[in-house]
């Protein structure tokens, strides 16, 4: 069973409708991931929450072609979360996906769980990467994108970053070798939250202009915003956005998004949800308590 | 182990004969390899002629990449080909490949359980007067600690084939070190490296030398001359320093006076610290650690740097002779 049928996050149908949806799956991994935080005491809340739109897109959106039964399938589409604190949100995604049971959610860094706090592909189907060091996911998806090539195999790489993890080098260098290579099968989203642990990204090493610099590095480049699932499946619909070139999609998001009291707050990037804090954001998200 | 009398006189004729670059039976080695798999691809950091991956380039284009000046990137770009089905040969100067990367090498590779092999060329002091910054002392006792990781130093170029076949074989992440000083043919013909398995290159139940890479024949001439001096020195091959082959020393610590480590890398964390540690736990013995220690190399050329650091075989028979004196 490929992803994009009824059970991805019952997305089925189309126009407003199937919009409604993946909104509503969308807020299902926030509030799912704020509660596995508040589980494990730790997690990083504000950056499951800007990057939820972008995940129920491309896994409950049919996007991502991947099958929950064969996760390693060969010729699969790879998704690689490079923003790996962001865990929490990933494990909600794969979980309603029918990757591993939802139960196993609320093991969220137990002693022993397979769900530990920065995603392990050897123990969660799925994963892709070991992410978690900032900077690993894009090399990685250029190595995916160039084992294709030399395959023959049509499948496309996906790597979801941060906006400050963007001060690793270690992104350039693979920016660079994806276009001189013409990977234009590799798509890179970068969760633009604008936000990094300590501060506003522009107040501690300023990205801007953020598009111009992937625009130089030979990428094709939109900007759009990242919480408007419409325009998000349009643009996957659209890639590569330039034939002989990789993509970059700079999804403008809020870090918080959806839950009014930890919107832009930089000390939400771990922040931890008390009970109360949950119940609010359940009820702001509109979805039900997973558990 | 390989072991027999034959075996032994073998390796001494064969090691006084002449001399190879490791890297030619690399280069060679990973052509025959490509030919038969298609799996098998060469990801390079714009070292194509310090690998000596010029012909694999020609012979192989779709299967070589080369990143640029940029090892993060090339290792991660290995652990995305592995991901994709590959079996990425990473390749380029160890100071470089191994120093610059090591996070990569933690997690993309080692952590992460990729199947990628991390051929680190031209290591040790080869680069002689090139300096300190070229060199690479380190990188046995870096790669060493790390989960997951295999770490082979071949000694000559037989073993470098081997244990290039076996790296391309073995499914998970190695680190060959693969030397440019010239080095005699130490091994047997149709010798096939094994790891966690020690060669024994000559018997003897004195004194034990256990060397690695360049060290290997180094070592061998200082057992040829210890024997004239009616001292029976055995000789281990230690090519797989992780695995290491714990029996074979426990063996050597039980059935000789004493042993001595010999590598072209620091004394600390290397092969010398490996063998260190298990002694200590397993039970010990009279121990010396050849190697570089605690300080950056003068500048010289590789053989100057060897002999400034006493990696010779005088060194090496000197040092086998003080921890049988110190047994009596």
């Amino acid at each position: 069973m490929e992803i994009s049928g009824a059970r991805a996050g019952q997305a089925g149908g189309g126009g407003p409708e199937r919009g409604a949806r993946l909104k509503h799956l969308a807020n299902r991994i926030r509030l799912t991931a704020m509660a596995m935080t508040h589980h494990a005491q730790l997690g990083h809340t504000g950056g499951d929450l800007s990057s939820a739109d972008v995940l129920a897109v491309l896994f409950g959106g049919g996007v991502l072609r991947v099958r929950a039964e064969e996760p390693w399938f060969a010729q699969r589409d790879r998704f690689i979360l490079s923003k790996g604190h962001c865990a929490a949100a990933l494990y909600a995604t794969l979980a309603f996906h029918g990757f591993f049971p939802e139960e196993r959610l609320r093991t969220f860094m137990d002693p022993m769980s397979p769900l530990n706090g920065h995603p392990d592909r050897n123990k969660v189907p799925g994963v892709e990467a070991n992410t978690g060091p900032l900077g690993h996911g894009l090399p990685i998806a250029v190595g995916c994108a160039l084992a294709a090539r030399m395959r023959g195999e049509a499948w496309r790489t996906f790597v979801l970053t941060g906006d400050g993890e963007l001060q690793e080098g270690s992104n350039w260098e693979a920016a660079m070798s994806a276009s001189h290579y013409e990977l234009d099968q590799l798509v890179v989203i970068v969760d633009r939250n604008r936000i990094q642990q300590g501060d506003w990204t522009e107040k501690t090493i300023r990205l801007d202009p953020l598009a111009e610099k992937w625009r130089a590095f030979g990428f094709a480049v939109e900007e759009i915003d990242g919480h408007d699932t419409s325009a998000l499946e349009a643009i996957f619909a659209r890639v590569p956005l330039v034939t002989g070139k990789p993509t970059c999609i700079v999804a403008n998001t809020i870090k918080g998004k959806g839950v009014s009291f930890a919107e832009n707050q930089p000390q939400w990037h771990h922040g931890v949800p008390t009970a109360e804090e949950l119940k609010q954001a359940a009820v702001e998200l509109g979805v039900e308590m997973p558990w | 182990m390989v072991s027999s009398s034959g075996v032994a006189s073998q390796s001494e004729e064969r090691a006084s004969k002449r001399l190879f670059d490791c890297r030619d039976a690399f280069a060679q080695t990973l052509m025959e390899i490509a030919a038969e798999d298609k799996r098998v691809c060469a990801v390079v950091n714009d070292s194509v002629s310090s690998t000596k991956l010029k012909e694999f380039k020609t012979r192989f284009p779709e299967r070589f990449v080369n990143v640029g000046i940029a090892e993060q990137n090339m290792i991660g770009v290995g652990a995305g080909l592995a991901n994709g089905g590959m079996v990425p040969f990473v390749c380029g100067a160890s100071c470089f490949l191994t120093a610059r990367a090591m996070e990569q090498i933690k997690v993309d590779l080692a952590y992460s359980r990729s199947n990628v092999k991390l051929c680190g060329m031209s290591s040790g002091m080869a680069y002689g007067p090139l300096g300190p910054t070229h060199h690479s002392i380190e990188d046995v006792a870096w790669t060493r600690v790390i989960p997951n990781l295999q770490v082979i130093v071949p000694a000559d170029p037989e073993e470098t084939a081997s244990a290039i076949r076996y790296a391309a074989g073995y499914d998970g992440p190695v680190f060959v070190r693969v030397s440019r000083m010239p080095v005699p043919e130490v091994m047997p013909e149709g010798y096939g490296f094994s790891a966690g398995r020690a060669a024994v290159l000559r018997e003897g139940n004195d004194v034990t030398l256990l060397a690695s890479g360049v060290m290997v024949s180094r070592a061998l001439a200082a057992a040829a001359s210890l024997a004239q001096r009616g001292v029976e020195a055995r000789v281990l091959n230690m090519s797989s320093i992780k695995p290491l082959d714990e029996e074979a020393v426990m063996r050597a610590a039980r059935e000789t006076r004493g042993l001595v480590t010999v590598e072209e890398g620091l004394r600390a964390g290397g092969l010398g610290g490996a063998v260190a540690e298990m002694l200590a736990v397993r039970g010990g013995a009279r121990l010396r650690i050849l190697g570089i220690p605690d300080a950056f190399a003068p500048t010289g050329t590789a053989e100057f740097l060897l002999e400034h650091f006493g990696l010779t075989a005088r060194g090496i028979e000197d040092a086998a002779l003080e921890v049988i004196r110190e047994s009596c």
